[in-house]
Protein backbone atom coordinates (compact mmCIF):
# COMPACT_ATOMS: atom_id res chain seq x y z
CA UNK A 1 0.00 0.00 0.00
CA UNK A 2 1.27 3.45 -0.78
CA UNK A 3 2.29 5.93 1.87
CA UNK A 4 -0.51 7.95 3.32
CA UNK A 5 -0.93 11.18 5.20
CA UNK A 6 -3.48 10.86 8.02
CA UNK A 7 -5.35 13.96 9.13
CA UNK A 8 -6.26 13.81 12.82
CA UNK A 9 -7.34 17.41 13.16
CA UNK A 10 -7.60 20.24 10.64
CA UNK A 11 -8.23 23.97 10.75
CA UNK A 12 -11.36 25.22 8.99
CA UNK A 13 -9.70 25.51 5.60
CA UNK A 14 -6.94 23.01 4.95
CA UNK A 15 -7.03 22.03 1.28
CA UNK A 16 -4.94 20.24 -1.31
CA UNK A 17 -3.41 22.80 -3.68
CA UNK A 18 -1.13 22.77 -6.68
CA UNK A 19 -0.74 25.22 -9.56
CA UNK A 20 -4.40 24.91 -10.50
CA UNK A 21 -6.06 24.62 -13.89
CA UNK A 22 -4.94 27.30 -16.34
CA UNK A 23 -6.62 27.56 -19.73
CA UNK A 24 -10.29 27.17 -18.77
CA UNK A 25 -11.24 30.84 -18.52
CA UNK A 26 -13.44 30.45 -21.61
CA UNK A 27 -15.32 27.69 -19.77
CA UNK A 28 -15.91 29.93 -16.76
CA UNK A 29 -13.34 28.27 -14.51
CA UNK A 30 -10.69 30.42 -12.87
CA UNK A 31 -7.23 28.88 -12.53
CA UNK A 32 -7.38 28.38 -8.77
CA UNK A 33 -4.37 26.68 -7.20
CA UNK A 34 -2.21 27.78 -4.28
CA UNK A 35 -3.12 31.22 -2.97
CA UNK A 36 0.62 31.88 -2.49
CA UNK A 37 2.44 30.32 -5.46
CA UNK A 38 5.80 31.47 -4.07
CA UNK A 39 5.28 29.18 -1.07
CA UNK A 40 4.60 26.30 -3.47
CA UNK A 41 7.90 26.98 -5.27
CA UNK A 42 9.81 27.29 -1.98
CA UNK A 43 8.47 23.95 -0.73
CA UNK A 44 9.40 22.27 -3.99
CA UNK A 45 12.91 23.72 -3.76
CA UNK A 46 13.37 22.53 -0.16
CA UNK A 47 12.39 18.97 -1.11
CA UNK A 48 14.11 19.19 -4.51
CA UNK A 49 10.99 18.05 -6.31
CA UNK A 50 8.90 19.52 -9.13
CA UNK A 51 6.87 22.63 -8.33
CA UNK A 52 3.90 20.85 -9.91
CA UNK A 53 3.57 18.57 -6.84
CA UNK A 54 0.48 19.14 -4.70
CA UNK A 55 0.78 20.26 -1.08
CA UNK A 56 -1.56 21.18 1.77
CA UNK A 57 -2.58 24.81 2.08
CA UNK A 58 -3.61 25.87 5.58
CA UNK A 59 -5.57 29.11 5.98
CA UNK A 60 -4.82 30.65 9.37
CA UNK A 61 -4.70 27.36 11.25
CA UNK A 62 -2.94 24.06 10.59
CA UNK A 63 -3.85 20.71 12.07
CA UNK A 64 -2.55 17.44 13.42
CA UNK A 65 -0.93 15.06 10.95
CA UNK A 66 0.67 11.62 10.85
CA UNK A 67 2.36 9.51 8.17
CA UNK A 68 2.00 5.79 7.67
CA UNK A 69 5.70 5.65 6.67
CA UNK A 70 8.73 7.90 7.15
CA UNK A 71 8.19 10.94 4.96
CA UNK A 72 10.09 14.10 4.14
CA UNK A 73 8.15 17.28 4.77
CA UNK A 74 8.73 20.98 4.24
CA UNK A 75 6.95 23.96 5.81
CA UNK A 76 6.60 27.25 3.91
CA UNK A 77 4.38 30.29 3.53
CA UNK A 78 2.92 32.08 6.53
CA UNK A 79 4.91 30.91 9.58
CA UNK A 80 2.87 28.77 11.99
CA UNK A 81 3.65 27.19 15.33
CA UNK A 82 4.83 23.67 14.46
CA UNK A 83 6.14 20.68 16.39
CA UNK A 84 6.89 17.01 15.88
CA UNK A 85 6.03 14.89 18.93
CA UNK A 86 6.11 18.00 21.06
CA UNK A 87 9.42 19.42 19.82
CA UNK A 88 9.30 22.70 17.97
CA UNK A 89 10.42 22.55 14.36
CA UNK A 90 11.73 25.34 12.18
CA UNK A 91 9.52 26.93 9.48
CA UNK A 92 10.91 27.44 5.95
CA UNK A 93 12.76 24.16 6.27
CA UNK A 94 12.55 20.47 5.44
CA UNK A 95 12.30 17.75 8.10
CA UNK A 96 11.83 14.01 8.42
CA UNK A 97 8.50 12.94 9.85
CA UNK A 98 8.79 9.32 10.96
CA UNK A 99 5.90 6.91 10.77
CA UNK A 100 3.62 7.34 13.78
CA UNK A 101 5.06 10.69 14.90
CA UNK A 102 2.60 13.51 15.35
CA UNK A 103 3.10 16.74 13.41
CA UNK A 104 1.16 19.53 15.09
CA UNK A 105 0.70 22.80 13.19
CA UNK A 106 -1.03 25.61 15.05
CA UNK A 107 -2.03 29.17 14.26
CA UNK A 108 -0.17 31.55 11.96
CA UNK A 109 2.21 33.92 13.66
CA UNK A 110 2.40 36.21 10.59
CA UNK A 111 0.61 36.13 7.23
CA UNK A 112 -2.41 33.96 6.41
CA UNK A 113 -1.58 30.88 4.35
CA UNK A 114 0.92 28.23 5.50
CA UNK A 115 1.92 25.17 3.46
CA UNK A 116 2.82 21.59 4.33
CA UNK A 117 4.73 19.91 1.51
CA UNK A 118 5.29 16.16 1.38
CA UNK A 119 8.06 14.22 -0.31
CA UNK A 120 6.52 12.80 -3.49
CA UNK A 121 3.60 15.21 -3.25
CA UNK A 122 -0.05 14.54 -2.52
CA UNK A 123 -1.21 12.01 -5.10
CA UNK A 124 -4.99 12.25 -5.03
CA UNK A 125 -6.90 11.74 -8.29
CA UNK A 126 -6.67 14.63 -10.71
CA UNK A 127 -9.83 16.38 -11.87
CA UNK A 128 -9.51 18.48 -15.05
CA UNK A 129 -5.76 18.03 -14.93
CA UNK A 130 -5.05 19.12 -11.36
CA UNK A 131 -5.49 18.10 -7.73
CA UNK A 132 -6.19 21.56 -6.33
CA UNK A 133 -9.43 21.99 -4.43
CA UNK A 134 -11.48 24.75 -6.09
CA UNK A 135 -14.08 25.40 -3.44
CA UNK A 136 -15.94 28.06 -5.41
CA UNK A 137 -16.41 25.59 -8.29
CA UNK A 138 -17.36 22.74 -5.99
CA UNK A 139 -14.24 20.71 -6.77
CA UNK A 140 -12.62 19.09 -3.74
CA UNK A 141 -13.30 20.18 -0.17
CA UNK A 142 -11.63 21.25 3.03
CA UNK A 143 -9.91 18.31 4.73
CA UNK A 144 -11.49 16.74 7.82
CA UNK A 145 -10.30 14.54 10.68
CA UNK A 146 -10.03 10.94 9.51
CA UNK A 147 -9.10 11.84 5.92
CA UNK A 148 -6.20 9.90 4.46
CA UNK A 149 -4.33 11.18 1.43
CA UNK A 150 -2.09 9.03 -0.79
CA UNK A 151 1.41 10.33 -1.50
CA UNK A 152 3.54 9.90 -4.61
CA UNK A 153 6.89 8.10 -4.66
CA UNK A 154 9.83 9.94 -3.18
CA UNK A 155 13.33 8.76 -4.11
CA UNK A 156 15.22 11.40 -2.14
CA UNK A 157 16.34 11.36 1.50
CA UNK A 158 17.72 14.85 2.07
CA UNK A 159 16.15 16.82 4.93
CA UNK A 160 17.28 19.56 7.30
CA UNK A 161 17.48 22.21 4.56
CA UNK A 162 16.33 25.78 4.81
CA UNK A 163 15.97 28.92 2.70
CA UNK A 164 15.33 32.61 3.18
CA UNK A 165 11.70 33.20 2.22
CA UNK A 166 10.78 35.88 -0.26
CA UNK A 167 9.59 38.78 1.95
CA UNK A 168 5.79 39.06 1.69
CA UNK A 169 4.27 38.81 5.17
CA UNK A 170 4.51 42.43 6.32
CA UNK A 171 2.34 44.16 3.72
CA UNK A 172 3.97 47.24 2.23
CA UNK A 173 4.04 48.48 -1.33
CA UNK A 174 2.04 46.58 -3.93
CA UNK A 175 2.62 47.47 -7.57
CA UNK A 176 -0.29 47.58 -10.01
CA UNK A 177 -0.64 48.21 -13.73
CA UNK A 178 -3.36 50.14 -15.50
CA UNK A 179 -6.09 47.92 -16.84
CA UNK A 180 -8.83 48.18 -19.43
CA UNK A 181 -11.07 50.18 -17.08
CA UNK A 182 -8.55 52.35 -15.24
CA UNK A 183 -9.53 55.26 -17.49
CA UNK A 184 -13.02 55.19 -15.95
CA UNK A 185 -11.49 56.58 -12.75
CA UNK A 186 -10.63 60.26 -12.60
CA UNK A 187 -6.93 61.12 -12.23
CA UNK A 188 -7.51 62.48 -8.69
CA UNK A 189 -9.28 59.25 -7.75
CA UNK A 190 -6.34 57.17 -8.93
CA UNK A 191 -3.97 59.50 -7.10
CA UNK A 192 -5.94 59.22 -3.85
CA UNK A 193 -6.03 55.44 -4.26
CA UNK A 194 -2.23 55.43 -4.31
CA UNK A 195 -2.06 57.65 -1.23
CA UNK A 196 -4.42 55.53 0.88
CA UNK A 197 -3.39 52.92 3.44
CA UNK A 198 -5.45 49.71 3.17
CA UNK A 199 -5.93 46.81 5.51
CA UNK A 200 -7.22 43.44 4.43
CA UNK A 201 -10.66 42.59 5.76
CA UNK A 202 -10.43 39.41 7.88
CA UNK A 203 -13.40 37.88 5.99
CA UNK A 204 -11.39 37.39 2.80
CA UNK A 205 -11.06 33.99 1.21
CA UNK A 206 -9.48 32.34 -1.81
CA UNK A 207 -11.85 34.23 -4.11
CA UNK A 208 -10.84 37.69 -3.06
CA UNK A 209 -9.72 40.12 -0.40
CA UNK A 210 -11.82 43.11 0.58
CA UNK A 211 -9.72 46.12 1.56
CA UNK A 212 -10.68 48.47 4.39
CA UNK A 213 -9.59 52.07 4.46
CA UNK A 214 -10.48 55.48 5.86
CA UNK A 215 -11.87 58.12 3.54
CA UNK A 216 -14.47 58.63 0.86
CA UNK A 217 -15.50 55.70 -1.39
CA UNK A 218 -13.69 55.23 -4.69
CA UNK A 219 -16.03 55.52 -7.66
CA UNK A 220 -15.73 55.27 -11.41
CA UNK A 221 -17.81 57.29 -13.80
CA UNK A 222 -20.74 55.27 -15.14
CA UNK A 223 -20.07 52.61 -12.54
CA UNK A 224 -23.46 50.90 -12.83
CA UNK A 225 -23.67 50.47 -16.58
CA UNK A 226 -20.46 48.55 -17.31
CA UNK A 227 -20.78 45.42 -19.37
CA UNK A 228 -19.58 42.31 -17.55
CA UNK A 229 -16.00 41.64 -18.65
CA UNK A 230 -13.10 39.19 -18.18
CA UNK A 231 -11.44 39.06 -14.76
CA UNK A 232 -7.89 37.96 -13.98
CA UNK A 233 -6.44 37.33 -10.50
CA UNK A 234 -4.96 40.52 -9.13
CA UNK A 235 -7.67 42.71 -10.63
CA UNK A 236 -8.84 45.33 -8.14
CA UNK A 237 -12.57 45.81 -8.61
CA UNK A 238 -14.44 48.66 -7.03
CA UNK A 239 -17.68 47.28 -5.62
CA UNK A 240 -20.92 49.25 -5.45
CA UNK A 241 -20.09 50.83 -2.10
CA UNK A 242 -16.71 52.08 -3.37
CA UNK A 243 -14.59 49.51 -1.55
CA UNK A 244 -11.71 47.85 -3.40
CA UNK A 245 -11.72 44.09 -3.69
CA UNK A 246 -8.59 42.28 -4.92
CA UNK A 247 -9.49 39.16 -6.85
CA UNK A 248 -7.58 36.00 -5.99
CA UNK A 249 -7.07 32.54 -7.60
CA UNK A 250 -10.64 31.27 -7.11
CA UNK A 251 -12.32 34.43 -8.38
CA UNK A 252 -15.23 34.43 -10.78
CA UNK A 253 -14.12 34.72 -14.44
CA UNK A 254 -16.23 37.74 -15.39
CA UNK A 255 -17.54 40.72 -13.49
CA UNK A 256 -19.35 43.97 -13.99
CA UNK A 257 -17.64 46.14 -11.38
CA UNK A 258 -15.05 48.54 -12.78
CA UNK A 259 -11.41 47.73 -12.13
CA UNK A 260 -8.97 50.42 -11.14
CA UNK A 261 -5.91 48.31 -11.94
CA UNK A 262 -4.29 44.88 -11.60
CA UNK A 263 -1.75 43.77 -8.99
CA UNK A 264 1.36 42.39 -10.69
CA UNK A 265 1.92 38.65 -10.09
CA UNK A 266 5.17 39.25 -8.16
CA UNK A 267 3.35 41.36 -5.56
CA UNK A 268 0.08 39.42 -5.32
CA UNK A 269 1.44 37.16 -2.53
CA UNK A 270 1.81 40.33 -0.40
CA UNK A 271 -1.94 40.85 -0.66
CA UNK A 272 -2.69 37.15 -0.13
CA UNK A 273 -0.49 37.04 2.97
CA UNK A 274 -1.56 40.40 4.47
CA UNK A 275 -2.55 39.41 7.99
CA UNK A 276 -4.35 41.43 10.66
CA UNK A 277 -2.95 44.90 11.22
CA UNK A 278 -0.72 44.83 8.16
CA UNK A 279 -0.91 47.87 5.88
CA UNK A 280 -0.95 47.72 2.07
CA UNK A 281 -0.30 50.60 -0.30
CA UNK A 282 -0.65 50.59 -4.07
CA UNK A 283 1.56 52.16 -6.69
CA UNK A 284 0.79 52.31 -10.39
CA UNK A 285 3.78 51.38 -12.54
CA UNK A 286 4.15 51.32 -16.30
CA UNK A 287 3.67 48.07 -18.19
CA UNK A 288 7.31 47.74 -19.38
CA UNK A 289 8.54 48.18 -15.79
CA UNK A 290 5.99 45.62 -14.58
CA UNK A 291 7.19 43.12 -17.14
CA UNK A 292 10.80 43.67 -16.08
CA UNK A 293 9.77 43.02 -12.45
CA UNK A 294 7.96 39.89 -13.63
CA UNK A 295 11.05 38.72 -15.48
CA UNK A 296 13.14 39.06 -12.32
CA UNK A 297 10.43 37.37 -10.22
CA UNK A 298 10.31 34.33 -12.50
CA UNK A 299 14.12 34.16 -12.50
CA UNK A 300 14.18 34.33 -8.68
CA UNK A 301 11.72 31.45 -8.41
CA UNK A 302 13.74 29.42 -10.91
CA UNK A 303 16.87 29.94 -8.81
CA UNK A 304 15.27 28.90 -5.50
CA UNK A 305 16.68 25.33 -5.56
CA UNK A 306 20.19 26.83 -5.71
CA UNK A 307 19.59 28.92 -2.58
CA UNK A 308 18.70 26.20 -0.11
CA UNK A 309 21.30 25.36 2.52
CA UNK A 310 21.62 23.01 5.49
CA UNK A 311 20.00 24.23 8.69
CA UNK A 312 22.82 22.98 10.91
CA UNK A 313 25.55 24.98 9.22
CA UNK A 314 23.69 28.23 9.53
CA UNK A 315 24.90 30.28 12.50
CA UNK A 316 21.56 32.09 12.50
CA UNK A 317 19.92 28.82 13.51
CA UNK A 318 22.28 28.16 16.44
CA UNK A 319 19.64 29.35 18.86
CA UNK A 320 17.28 26.66 17.64
CA UNK A 321 20.03 24.11 17.85
CA UNK A 322 20.64 25.05 21.48
CA UNK A 323 16.96 24.88 22.32
CA UNK A 324 16.81 21.34 21.01
CA UNK A 325 19.75 20.31 23.16
CA UNK A 326 18.11 21.82 26.20
CA UNK A 327 14.73 20.29 25.55
CA UNK A 328 15.64 17.04 23.91
CA UNK A 329 18.82 16.33 25.84
CA UNK A 330 20.49 14.38 23.09
CA UNK A 331 20.65 16.21 19.80
CA UNK A 332 21.54 13.28 17.59
CA UNK A 333 18.26 11.55 18.28
CA UNK A 334 16.31 14.38 16.75
CA UNK A 335 18.57 16.14 14.32
CA UNK A 336 16.43 14.98 11.44
CA UNK A 337 13.84 17.39 12.66
CA UNK A 338 15.96 20.48 12.42
CA UNK B 1 4.04 51.16 -31.01
CA UNK B 2 0.28 50.66 -31.24
CA UNK B 3 -1.79 52.54 -28.72
CA UNK B 4 -3.07 50.01 -26.19
CA UNK B 5 -3.82 52.09 -23.13
CA UNK B 6 -5.88 55.18 -23.78
CA UNK B 7 -9.42 54.35 -24.80
CA UNK B 8 -10.76 55.54 -28.11
CA UNK B 9 -14.32 56.07 -29.14
CA UNK B 10 -14.14 53.48 -31.86
CA UNK B 11 -14.35 49.70 -31.87
CA UNK B 12 -12.74 47.26 -32.05
CA UNK B 13 -10.49 48.39 -29.23
CA UNK B 14 -7.45 46.65 -27.71
CA UNK B 15 -6.64 47.13 -24.02
CA UNK B 16 -4.38 45.43 -21.49
CA UNK B 17 -5.71 43.22 -18.69
CA UNK B 18 -2.97 42.69 -16.11
CA UNK B 19 0.53 42.13 -17.47
CA UNK B 20 -0.34 38.99 -19.43
CA UNK B 21 -3.59 39.75 -21.21
CA UNK B 22 -4.98 41.79 -24.07
CA UNK B 23 -8.70 42.32 -24.49
CA UNK B 24 -10.14 42.96 -27.94
CA UNK B 25 -13.55 44.59 -27.45
CA UNK B 26 -16.07 44.86 -30.26
CA UNK B 27 -18.63 46.96 -28.38
CA UNK B 28 -19.38 48.35 -24.95
CA UNK B 29 -22.96 47.11 -25.00
CA UNK B 30 -24.29 43.73 -25.88
CA UNK B 31 -25.29 43.18 -29.49
CA UNK B 32 -25.57 40.08 -31.62
CA UNK B 33 -22.94 41.25 -34.15
CA UNK B 34 -20.43 42.11 -31.40
CA UNK B 35 -20.91 38.71 -29.77
CA UNK B 36 -20.55 37.01 -33.15
CA UNK B 37 -17.34 38.97 -33.78
CA UNK B 38 -15.86 37.99 -30.42
CA UNK B 39 -16.52 34.29 -31.02
CA UNK B 40 -15.16 34.32 -34.58
CA UNK B 41 -12.08 36.33 -33.61
CA UNK B 42 -11.35 33.86 -30.82
CA UNK B 43 -11.53 30.96 -33.28
CA UNK B 44 -9.21 32.79 -35.69
CA UNK B 45 -6.57 33.40 -33.00
CA UNK B 46 -6.80 29.80 -31.81
CA UNK B 47 -6.38 28.55 -35.38
CA UNK B 48 -3.14 30.51 -35.75
CA UNK B 49 -1.60 28.97 -32.59
CA UNK B 50 0.86 31.85 -32.25
CA UNK B 51 3.84 31.05 -30.02
CA UNK B 52 3.47 32.60 -26.57
CA UNK B 53 -0.35 32.66 -26.51
CA UNK B 54 -1.58 30.60 -23.56
CA UNK B 55 -5.33 30.82 -23.88
CA UNK B 56 -8.09 32.62 -25.73
CA UNK B 57 -11.53 33.21 -24.24
CA UNK B 58 -14.58 35.33 -24.95
CA UNK B 59 -16.88 37.44 -22.84
CA UNK B 60 -20.15 38.90 -24.18
CA UNK B 61 -18.58 41.25 -26.71
CA UNK B 62 -14.81 40.75 -26.36
CA UNK B 63 -12.05 38.30 -27.13
CA UNK B 64 -9.44 37.86 -24.41
CA UNK B 65 -5.90 36.68 -25.15
CA UNK B 66 -3.69 35.52 -22.29
CA UNK B 67 -0.03 35.18 -23.18
CA UNK B 68 3.44 34.94 -21.69
CA UNK B 69 4.79 38.51 -21.78
CA UNK B 70 8.34 37.22 -21.38
CA UNK B 71 8.09 35.42 -24.71
CA UNK B 72 5.68 37.59 -26.65
CA UNK B 73 5.72 41.33 -26.07
CA UNK B 74 2.63 43.50 -25.94
CA UNK B 75 3.56 45.61 -28.95
CA UNK B 76 4.12 42.60 -31.18
CA UNK B 77 0.92 40.86 -30.13
CA UNK B 78 -1.08 44.07 -30.34
CA UNK B 79 0.17 44.77 -33.88
CA UNK B 80 -0.61 41.20 -34.82
CA UNK B 81 -4.16 41.45 -33.46
CA UNK B 82 -4.69 44.75 -35.25
CA UNK B 83 -3.70 43.29 -38.58
CA UNK B 84 -5.90 40.24 -37.98
CA UNK B 85 -8.80 42.56 -37.16
CA UNK B 86 -8.41 44.20 -40.57
CA UNK B 87 -8.70 40.96 -42.55
CA UNK B 88 -12.50 40.87 -42.44
CA UNK B 89 -15.67 42.36 -40.97
CA UNK B 90 -15.82 40.22 -37.83
CA UNK B 91 -19.34 41.37 -36.95
CA UNK B 92 -20.57 39.46 -40.01
CA UNK B 93 -18.49 36.33 -39.46
CA UNK B 94 -19.94 32.84 -39.35
CA UNK B 95 -21.01 31.43 -35.99
CA UNK B 96 -18.85 28.61 -34.57
CA UNK B 97 -19.29 25.19 -36.20
CA UNK B 98 -20.86 22.23 -34.40
CA UNK B 99 -23.48 24.31 -32.65
CA UNK B 100 -26.16 22.41 -30.77
CA UNK B 101 -29.71 23.06 -29.58
CA UNK B 102 -30.54 21.97 -26.01
CA UNK B 103 -34.23 21.64 -25.20
CA UNK B 104 -34.31 21.83 -21.41
CA UNK B 105 -37.28 20.92 -19.16
CA UNK B 106 -38.03 23.72 -16.72
CA UNK B 107 -40.51 24.43 -13.92
CA UNK B 108 -41.71 28.05 -14.16
CA UNK B 109 -42.80 29.64 -10.91
CA UNK B 110 -44.13 27.61 -7.92
CA UNK B 111 -42.06 27.29 -4.74
CA UNK B 112 -39.19 26.10 -6.93
CA UNK B 113 -38.83 29.49 -8.67
CA UNK B 114 -40.44 32.07 -6.42
CA UNK B 115 -39.75 35.23 -8.46
CA UNK B 116 -41.54 34.19 -11.64
CA UNK B 117 -44.72 36.20 -10.99
CA UNK B 118 -42.77 39.28 -10.03
CA UNK B 119 -40.57 39.06 -13.13
CA UNK B 120 -43.60 38.61 -15.41
CA UNK B 121 -45.19 41.64 -13.83
CA UNK B 122 -42.06 43.77 -14.33
CA UNK B 123 -42.02 42.59 -17.96
CA UNK B 124 -45.67 43.63 -18.29
CA UNK B 125 -46.89 40.08 -19.03
CA UNK B 126 -49.46 37.75 -17.49
CA UNK B 127 -48.08 34.49 -16.11
CA UNK B 128 -49.46 32.67 -19.15
CA UNK B 129 -47.94 35.17 -21.59
CA UNK B 130 -44.60 34.99 -19.80
CA UNK B 131 -44.44 31.20 -20.09
CA UNK B 132 -45.51 31.39 -23.74
CA UNK B 133 -42.81 33.95 -24.45
CA UNK B 134 -40.07 32.06 -22.59
CA UNK B 135 -40.87 28.66 -24.13
CA UNK B 136 -41.07 30.13 -27.64
CA UNK B 137 -37.68 31.81 -27.32
CA UNK B 138 -34.52 30.15 -28.55
CA UNK B 139 -31.71 32.23 -27.03
CA UNK B 140 -28.10 31.59 -27.97
CA UNK B 141 -25.26 30.97 -25.50
CA UNK B 142 -23.44 34.30 -25.77
CA UNK B 143 -20.65 33.42 -23.38
CA UNK B 144 -19.72 30.98 -20.65
CA UNK B 145 -18.49 32.72 -17.55
CA UNK B 146 -18.58 33.89 -13.97
CA UNK B 147 -18.77 30.29 -12.74
CA UNK B 148 -17.69 27.06 -14.49
CA UNK B 149 -19.89 26.16 -17.45
CA UNK B 150 -22.40 28.92 -16.70
CA UNK B 151 -24.15 30.22 -19.83
CA UNK B 152 -25.29 33.76 -20.49
CA UNK B 153 -27.95 33.39 -23.17
CA UNK B 154 -29.84 35.93 -25.23
CA UNK B 155 -31.28 37.96 -26.37
CA UNK B 156 -34.90 37.68 -25.34
CA UNK B 157 -37.53 40.08 -26.68
CA UNK B 158 -37.48 43.71 -25.54
CA UNK B 159 -40.24 43.03 -22.97
CA UNK B 160 -37.59 41.17 -20.95
CA UNK B 161 -35.30 44.18 -20.71
CA UNK B 162 -35.88 44.22 -16.97
CA UNK B 163 -33.22 45.47 -14.57
CA UNK B 164 -31.40 43.39 -11.98
CA UNK B 165 -32.81 43.79 -8.48
CA UNK B 166 -30.97 46.24 -6.28
CA UNK B 167 -31.13 43.78 -3.37
CA UNK B 168 -29.46 40.41 -3.83
CA UNK B 169 -31.25 37.09 -3.38
CA UNK B 170 -28.96 35.34 -0.89
CA UNK B 171 -29.02 31.96 -2.59
CA UNK B 172 -30.58 30.37 -5.64
CA UNK B 173 -29.85 26.68 -6.28
CA UNK B 174 -27.88 24.96 -9.04
CA UNK B 175 -29.98 24.69 -12.19
CA UNK B 176 -31.91 27.87 -11.40
CA UNK B 177 -33.12 29.83 -14.43
CA UNK B 178 -32.78 33.56 -13.85
CA UNK B 179 -33.62 36.57 -15.99
CA UNK B 180 -32.54 40.21 -16.42
CA UNK B 181 -31.55 42.60 -19.24
CA UNK B 182 -32.96 40.35 -22.01
CA UNK B 183 -30.75 37.46 -20.91
CA UNK B 184 -31.32 34.08 -19.28
CA UNK B 185 -28.75 32.28 -17.14
CA UNK B 186 -28.87 28.74 -15.84
CA UNK B 187 -26.76 28.77 -12.68
CA UNK B 188 -24.00 26.18 -12.50
CA UNK B 189 -23.75 26.35 -8.69
CA UNK B 190 -25.75 27.79 -5.80
CA UNK B 191 -25.23 31.55 -6.01
CA UNK B 192 -26.15 34.89 -4.53
CA UNK B 193 -27.63 36.99 -7.31
CA UNK B 194 -29.44 40.13 -8.35
CA UNK B 195 -31.16 38.32 -11.23
CA UNK B 196 -34.72 37.08 -10.68
CA UNK B 197 -35.25 33.36 -10.16
CA UNK B 198 -38.06 32.44 -12.57
CA UNK B 199 -37.52 28.78 -13.36
CA UNK B 200 -35.88 25.63 -12.06
CA UNK B 201 -34.16 22.98 -14.16
CA UNK B 202 -32.24 19.80 -13.33
CA UNK B 203 -29.65 20.74 -15.96
CA UNK B 204 -26.09 20.71 -14.63
CA UNK B 205 -23.90 23.12 -16.59
CA UNK B 206 -20.71 21.90 -14.90
CA UNK B 207 -20.00 18.19 -14.51
CA UNK B 208 -16.40 17.96 -13.24
CA UNK B 209 -16.28 14.14 -13.32
CA UNK B 210 -17.76 13.76 -16.80
CA UNK B 211 -15.92 13.32 -20.09
CA UNK B 212 -17.34 16.67 -21.18
CA UNK B 213 -17.31 18.70 -17.96
CA UNK B 214 -18.72 21.84 -19.56
CA UNK B 215 -22.14 21.03 -21.02
CA UNK B 216 -22.64 24.14 -23.15
CA UNK B 217 -20.46 26.12 -25.55
CA UNK B 218 -20.81 29.66 -26.86
CA UNK B 219 -22.95 29.53 -29.99
CA UNK B 220 -25.18 26.71 -28.73
CA UNK B 221 -28.88 27.49 -28.44
CA UNK B 222 -31.31 26.60 -25.70
CA UNK B 223 -35.06 26.41 -25.46
CA UNK B 224 -37.23 25.62 -22.47
CA UNK B 225 -40.04 23.09 -22.12
CA UNK B 226 -42.51 23.81 -19.31
CA UNK B 227 -42.94 20.90 -16.90
CA UNK B 228 -44.55 20.36 -13.50
CA UNK B 229 -42.64 20.18 -10.21
CA UNK B 230 -43.52 16.45 -10.04
CA UNK B 231 -41.92 15.86 -13.42
CA UNK B 232 -38.76 17.71 -12.37
CA UNK B 233 -38.57 15.49 -9.27
CA UNK B 234 -38.92 12.43 -11.47
CA UNK B 235 -36.11 13.65 -13.76
CA UNK B 236 -33.90 14.33 -10.76
CA UNK B 237 -34.55 10.82 -9.43
CA UNK B 238 -33.93 9.06 -12.75
CA UNK B 239 -31.19 11.08 -14.41
CA UNK B 240 -27.66 10.74 -13.09
CA UNK B 241 -25.93 12.35 -16.07
CA UNK B 242 -26.70 15.97 -15.27
CA UNK B 243 -28.54 16.38 -18.57
CA UNK B 244 -31.73 17.15 -16.64
CA UNK B 245 -33.96 15.50 -19.24
CA UNK B 246 -32.74 17.77 -22.03
CA UNK B 247 -32.84 16.71 -25.69
CA UNK B 248 -29.87 17.71 -27.81
CA UNK B 249 -29.73 18.14 -31.58
CA UNK B 250 -26.96 19.43 -33.80
CA UNK B 251 -27.84 22.68 -35.58
CA UNK B 252 -27.33 22.41 -39.34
Amino acid sequence: MSRQLIIHRAGPQVTVQDRGRPGLLGQGLSQGGAADPVALAEGAALLRQPASHAALEMAGMGGSFEMTEDTRIALTGAPMQASIDGQAVVWNASHLLRAGERLEIGAVTRGLYGYLHLGGGVATETVLGARAAHLAAGMGRALRPGDRLPLGDDTRAEVGMTLDPEPRFAGGLVRITRSMQTHLFAAEMLERFQNTAFKRDARGNRMGARLEFEGAPFAASGQLSILSEVIVPGDIQMTGDGTPFVLLPECQTTGGYPRIGTVIPADLPRVVQAGPGVTLRFEVIDLPDAIEVHRRHIATLAKLPATIRPLLRDPAQMQDLLSYQLIGGVISAHDDHL
Amino acid sequence: MPQIDAPTASFPRIAPVGIAGLLVSFADRLSEPANRAALAFRAAIEAEALDGIEEVATSLTSTFVRFDPLHLDHATLSRHLESLLKTQDWTRAELPGGRRHFRIPCVFGTDMAPQFDEAAQVAGLSAQEAIASLTAARPRVLTIGFAPGQPYTGELGPEWDIPRQTALTPRVPEGALVVAIRQLIIFSAPTQTGWRHIGQTAFRCFRPEAEEPFALRPGDEISLRAISPAELERIRAEDQTGQGGADVEVIR
